[in-house]
């Protein structure tokens, strides 16, 4: 849906103001209710056996010993959730993630648990059920489990379209592109092709997944939960458990923090499960460690990019082969991947091949722009050597190319206004770009893109009778979006700020919202909100006719406030909405609107970063000096709370790019599920990290937004690439740029440079 | 799991001697509860000590200082005569984890619990540092190298713990430092770490030194030979050169999560070098 | 297994309670004692969200077990704000949209209090060393080393004034001997 650009383009008067957030004095004195802060009557502890090995045939699992133990009221195992879907294999994938069947696929997945008085009692109970493993041959590495030959996953997977009687690990492969690559390379000047690794990382939300569920006999249940997407959550326990989706009621807790992770269930029908089975409220919270084990990181990656490029700078061929590992259940990353890599790009010929491949790890979930910064990292870098090999600017290379209004994506889609040539524009006249740099001392920079979607979406604006508004979403609040939602409506309708009240129903109080993903909090909910709000000031208008006894048609909403029009009303004074609505219990009682629509129209969104880092050439350390974010926010609602989704991105990819990763032993199982070892960063190892909003409204939203929660993350991993190499003259490949992978390149690169210097000699 | 908070060093021997079952002693608990939460150890009796008061002061001494093992790292960093006379040591000492952790690490704790990465230990070797050992046999001090036996263990025998740490007085023109690297700027362990202590003579050259290293080997290792390639001198590039060399030949570390065998070896030499420039400064060279 | 009975005080109030020898304080305080302001992050004393004071010394509640608050004195996040009025680091937090989720920034005040305690007027560089104990991944810690620095510059403006109208008064005093 296309709307009016004069909407789009007009002044607001509360829109793009920096008030204070309302759940703020919550958050701040420790009120605020998360995940693991709430109880009920007679709650029990529920705990999670996990294996130990990466793979196992699960031969046997006695649970009678733990079951004898006082105080314990429900041990269950995958025999306690039976198939309910009828072998729906996306929705059984989720089921036997949540509890192995039959098998243990990798090290951390859930093979029983049990509900007890306390969490002592628990852990015991857990010491006292025996399994029977056969401990299985296992692949965590994306490339071995592509080789004939690897260990198989999951026995039923075939290459979607390949050979129905081949087991693989190779789930499916998908290719976009448009024109004729070969050609385009034959055509280059220049052509380079280059491979690089990226390790898996974690969301590393700092509230580990936690729930408080209560089923009854009679069928009926509640979930209390930390969660992206609290219908989501209801949809897919229900359906796991056999229940009536009506009759389980989830409520989202405060979220600290999800980043993609808290998108689908981990183990809330594990807790619904044991409740059911106790008859008793189980309250279920994980430790870090299973956080880290058992729930979805995005993917590791292999990837390969080829450019051809003439002397001029046009790209004339450009191609990458992407492999992205899933963990253990098929899933659509790489293909993601694919979608994303050239997505900055104005190319005549272009083409992505990807794999999504499965290994012995954990099942991969959305991870901020999932896939897109492993695939930005690698055509990104290969980006800046070919800039350099025909001598151009990399900036301008990348202005030179960039894709605007009518490129045809190399995903297929057709741009309307686009932001990644003002994104660079701003990069070139950026004060970071003028600051001198030291010795050791490089500045690199990258582009990101990302989608950004909509979907189903419902919101509820009720007016109360002393004129303040309360106002319903669905959309999980991950880091403010109640202020800009408020900030919405106020607009919308006229009113301050302060008189909004912006709650997140639970899911007996309002349709069926997705989980809040994509970028999509306050692109849907606000879309929903402005038409709810708009809705309602029908409704208002039809009140102040009444009260004025005239037409209808002759009544105006502006400024809060209702206007009779025509020469023939000027008696009339303004009703204000507070006076409307103080009269309302007498002119046709309470006044609503509301609104349920599939939020279409979501606009892409770019970036453009640029990064100063200080590489100490002896011990590989890099640190980053200065930082700047430039992405198009198509309208900033709330500006702080923008700045901060950049600012929050960059740093996980800084985080990303240097130091973290999941490393795992021989023996296939994770050695640093801990915020210890897996290093995100601190606070002394950031600068400011400055940000630039620009605001290229998308015609796609009533009031221009795009979201701006996830690019931001796409491009630190080549910026910091990048500038590592303008550094120190070595081109890291693999991600982490760790410390000993970047001494290793300092020292090859110099032994290289000795064997030249000797051949020269 | 039995708690209990003993108000003398003897009635904390007595109830480590006496303990059936597995004892551990509780100072700041940094290692000792995350060890306990991760189930790696399920304790009979824990003895916390810090309601002993003599284990809870820095003295100075005739001959030195006396830190008790219930000292808090943050207590080391705000009391002004250790700072200035073991730089190094506090700054080691101050290095262990966040200010969180400050305010609940000892050094004494960190000795014990017998980490090769442990970042005070090889400052306090460096240092010549001794632990005062009670135990059911009475009071023993042996350097602090001697306590830890390997990776998680110690020479400590039943009913004994480590009461104190002791450091001399530095004698003339003495500078100590300690460096480690971690991948980020804080909360992270050592993947390789050095602590130097230098005593010059007339003329800026070095007379006496000490060199010790964390993370390279089973235990944090003094290096007599890398010591040996800087006395006499005056720090020049040469000798740097062979303290670098010595340094790599005393490594013998492992390929982990941390770090690989490579890069170990190669940084350990780096952070001696930079550890000796430091300690040469300091002690006025 | 026999529970320890403890007498302490939290956020100046005496508190009793009877826990397990093993259980530590952050359990003692959100289970026994409904205090949930201090968060369980990770159980190993690496992200600081549950940081509150014990005798004045910044720790985490996890690395503390509740045996251990006998006679001492603890503070939380829900003894920072006095009556009806937020602390000035509590302000600036939400005036410099220094929290996104909001789970971690129980122990970014605890500890940032903690800092402001000690070095009224800390650089940069201290801030972020200060609080390298606690982990944010929403922000960047952008936008919260900015509200300690500008809690900081009230924390210092308050002082002023009180010392202005302290010193005034003395002057008053010292006029009318």
């Amino acid at each position: 849906m296309s709307h009016d650009a004069s909407l789009t383009n007009r002044n607001f008067k509360v829109v793009g103001t920096r008030v204070p957030r309302p759940d703020g004095v919550d958050k701040v004195t420790g009120r605020a209710r998360y995940g693991a802060d709430a109880t009920a009557p007679g709650q029990l502890v529920g705990m999670i056996l996990r294996s130990p090995h990466a793979h196992a045939l699960i031969r046997s699992i006695d649970t009678s010993k733990a079951e004898a133990l006082p105080g314990v009221k429900a041990v269950i195992t995958s025999a306690d959730l039976p198939d309910k879907v009828n072998g729906r294999r996306d929705l059984l994938d989720i089921l036997e993630n949540c509890m192995a069947r039959g098998r243990a696929l990798y090290d951390g997945h859930a093979v029983a648990a049990v509900a007890a008085i306390d969490a002592e009692t628990a852990k015991q109970a857990l010491k006292l059920i025996k399994i029977d493993y056969k401990v299985l041959p296992h692949v965590t590495d994306v490339d071995e489990a592509m080789q004939e030959g690897a260990p198989i996953v999951q026995p039923w997977v075939r290459t979607a379209g390949g050979d129905p009687n081949k087991e693989t690990n190779v789930s499916q492969i998908s290719e976009f592109g448009h024109g004729d690559v070969e050609a385009g390379f034959a055509e280059a000047d220049v052509v380079i092709e280059r491979s690089y690794k990226t390790e898996q990382t974690h969301q590393g939300y700092i509230e580990p997944h936690a729930c408080l569920a209560s089923v009854g006999p009679d069928g009926q249940g509640e979930l209390w939960v930390t969660t992206q997407g609290h219908y989501t959550f209801r949809n897919q326990c229900a359906e796991l458990l056999g229940m009536e989706i009506a009759k389980l009621k989830v409520t989202s807790s405060e979220i600290g923090g999800g980043f993609g992770g808290k998108t689908h269930v981990w183990m809330e029908p594990v807790a619904l499960a044991l409740s059911r089975k106790a008859n008793r409220p189980v309250k279920l919270v994980m430790t870090r460690d299973e956080v880290f084990r058992a729930t979805g990181p995005t993917c590791s990656t292999s990837i390969d990019v080829k450019i051809g490029v003439k002397r001029d700078g046009r790209i004339t061929g450009a191609k990458a082969v992407l492999r992205y590992q899933d963990g253990a259940f098929p899933g659509i990353w790489g293909m993601l991947g694919a979608m994303t890599s050239w997505a900055c790009y104005d190319l005549p010929n272009v083409k992505s091949i990807a794999y999504d491949v499965l290994v012995n790890r954990p099942k991969v979930a959305a991870y901020r722009a999932p896939s897109a910064p492993m695939a930005a990292f690698a055509v990104e870098s290969t980006m800046d050597i070919v800039a350099g090999a025909i001598g151009m600017d990399p900036v301008d290379f990348r202005l030179l190319n960039a894709a605007k209004e009518g490129t045809r994506a190399s995903y297929g889609p057709t741009y309307g206004p686009i932001g990644i040539r003002a994104t660079l524009e701003a990069v070139k006249n950026h004060p970071q770009m003028k600051v001198k740099l030291k010795p050791n001392q490089g500045r690199g920079m990258a582009c990101g893109f990302w989608f950004n979607f909509g979907g189903q979406t419902c919101a509820t604006v009720n007016i109360g009778v002393d004129g303040t508004i309360n106002v319903s979403v669905g959309t999980v609040d991950v880091g403010g979006s109640r202020a800009s939602l408020s900030l919405i409506a106020a607009e919308e309708l006229g009113v301050p700020y302060e008189t909004v009240k912006c709650t997140i129903a639970d899911t007996a109080s309002l349709g069926h919202n997705d989980t809040t993903e994509g970028s999509r909090g306050t692109f849907s909910s606000g879309m929903a909100i402005i038409f709810a709000c708009r809705n309602a000031i029908e409704e208002l208008r039809n009140r102040a006719a009444k009260t004025w006894d005239i037409p209808v048609q002759d009544v105006h909403w502006q400024d809060g406030q209702a206007v009779a029009l025509g020469i023939q009303h000027s008696n009339l004074q303004p009703l204000t909405l507070a006076q409307i609505a103080a009269k309302s219990p007498r002119t046709g009682g309470p006044i609503a609107g509301h609104n349920e629509v599939v939020a279409d129209g979501a606009g892409v969104s770019f970036a453009s970063h640029i990064c100063d880092v200080e590489v100490d050439p002896e011990t590989g350390a890099t640190r980053v000096l200065r930082y700047a974010v430039i992405q198009d926010a198509g309208r900033a609602i709330h500006p702080d709370y923008v700045e901060g989704q950049f600012q929050g991105a960059a740093a996980q990819g800084i985080g990303w790019a240097l130091n973290e990763e999941y490393i795992y032993g021989k023996d296939g199982r994770l050695q640093n599920p801990g915020f210890l070892d897996y290093r995100i960063p601190v606070c002394s190892d950031l600068p400011f990290i400055d940000t630039q909003i620009l605001e290229i409204p998308n015609p796609g939203h009533p009031y221009g937004i795009r979201g701006v929660g996830e690019t931001s993350i796409v491009p630190p991993l080549a910026a910091i690439g990048n500038a590592v190499s303008n550094a120190v003259g070595v081109r890291l490949t693999h991600v982490p740029m760790s410390p000993p992978r970047i001494l290793k390149a300092i020292k090859a690169e110099r032994s290289l440079a000795g064997d030249r210097r000797v051949s020269a000699g | 799991m039995r708690y209990e908070a003993p108000t003398s060093t003897k009635d904390a021997v007595t109830l480590l001697s006496r303990a059936k079952g597995s004892a551990f002693v509780l100072a700041g608990g940094s290692d000792l509860l995350v060890r306990m939460k991760g189930g790696f150890i399920e304790p009979d009796l824990v003895v916390d000590i810090k309601r002993i008061p003599a284990l809870q002061e820095i003295r100075k001494t005739s001959t030195g200082f006396r830190i008790g093992a219930a000292v808090p790292c943050a207590a080391m960093g705000e009391h002004a005569g250790l700072r200035k006379a073991w730089p190094g040591v506090v700054e080691a000492a101050n290095l262990i984890g966040s200010d969180q952790i400050q305010s609940r690490c000892t050094v004494a704790g960190n000795l014990c619990n017998a980490s090769p990465a442990a970042d005070s230990v090889p400052a306090l070797v460096a240092a010549k540092a001794k632990a005062v050992i009670a135990g059911p046999k009475g009071r023993r001090t042996v350097p602090v190298e001697k306590v830890p036996a390997g990776p998680g263990r110690t020479t400590l025998g039943k009913g004994e713990f480590v009461e104190a740490i002791l450091l001399p007085l530095p004698k003339g023109k003495t500078g100590d430092a300690y460096l480690r690297f971690t991948p980020r700027t804080e909360m992270d362990i050592a993947v390789c770490s050095a602590g130097v202590c230098l005593k010059l003579g007339r003329g800026g050259v070095i007379e006496e030194a000490r060199v010790a290293l964390g993370a390279v080997a089973p235990t944090v290792v003094l290096v007599p030979a890398a010591a040996k390639a800087i006395v006499g001198t005056k720090l020049d590039e040469a000798a740097l050169a062979a303290l670098t060399a010595a340094c790599e030949a005393a490594c013998a570390p492992i390929d982990d999560k941390r770090g690989t065998v490579e890069f170990r070896t190669e940084v350990a030499g780096v952070l001696a070098r930079r550890a000796a420039k430091i300690a040469y400064q300091r002690a006025g060279g | 297994m026999a529970g320890v009975h403890v007498s302490t005080t939290i956020n100046g109030d005496p508190v009793e309670f009877v826990c397990q020898p093993a259980e530590v304080l952050l359990d003692v305080l959100r289970n026994r004692v409904g205090l949930t302001g201090a968060k369980e992050g990770c159980g190993t004393g690496d992200c600081g969200a549950c940081s509150v004071t014990l005798d004045g010394r910044l720790v985490c509640a996890c690395l503390v077990l509740g045996a251990e608050a006998d006679g001492r004195a603890i503070t939380t996040v829900e003894g920072l704000a006095s009556g009806g009025r937020l602390h000035p680091l509590q302000e600036k937090f939400i005036e410099h949209a220094a929290l996104q989720c909001g789970v971690c920034t129980p122990g970014f005040l605890v500890a940032a209090k903690a800092l402001l305690d000690r070095n009224p007027d800390p650089t940069v560089e201290q801030i972020r060393y200060a609080l390298a104990g606690n982990l944010c991944r929403c922000t960047g810690y952008d936008k919260i080393v900015r509200a300690v620095q500008a809690a900081a510059a009230e924390l210092a403006t308050d002082a002023a004034q009180a010392g202005k109208s302290g010193k005034s008064k003395k002057t008053r005093k010292q006029t009318a001997a």
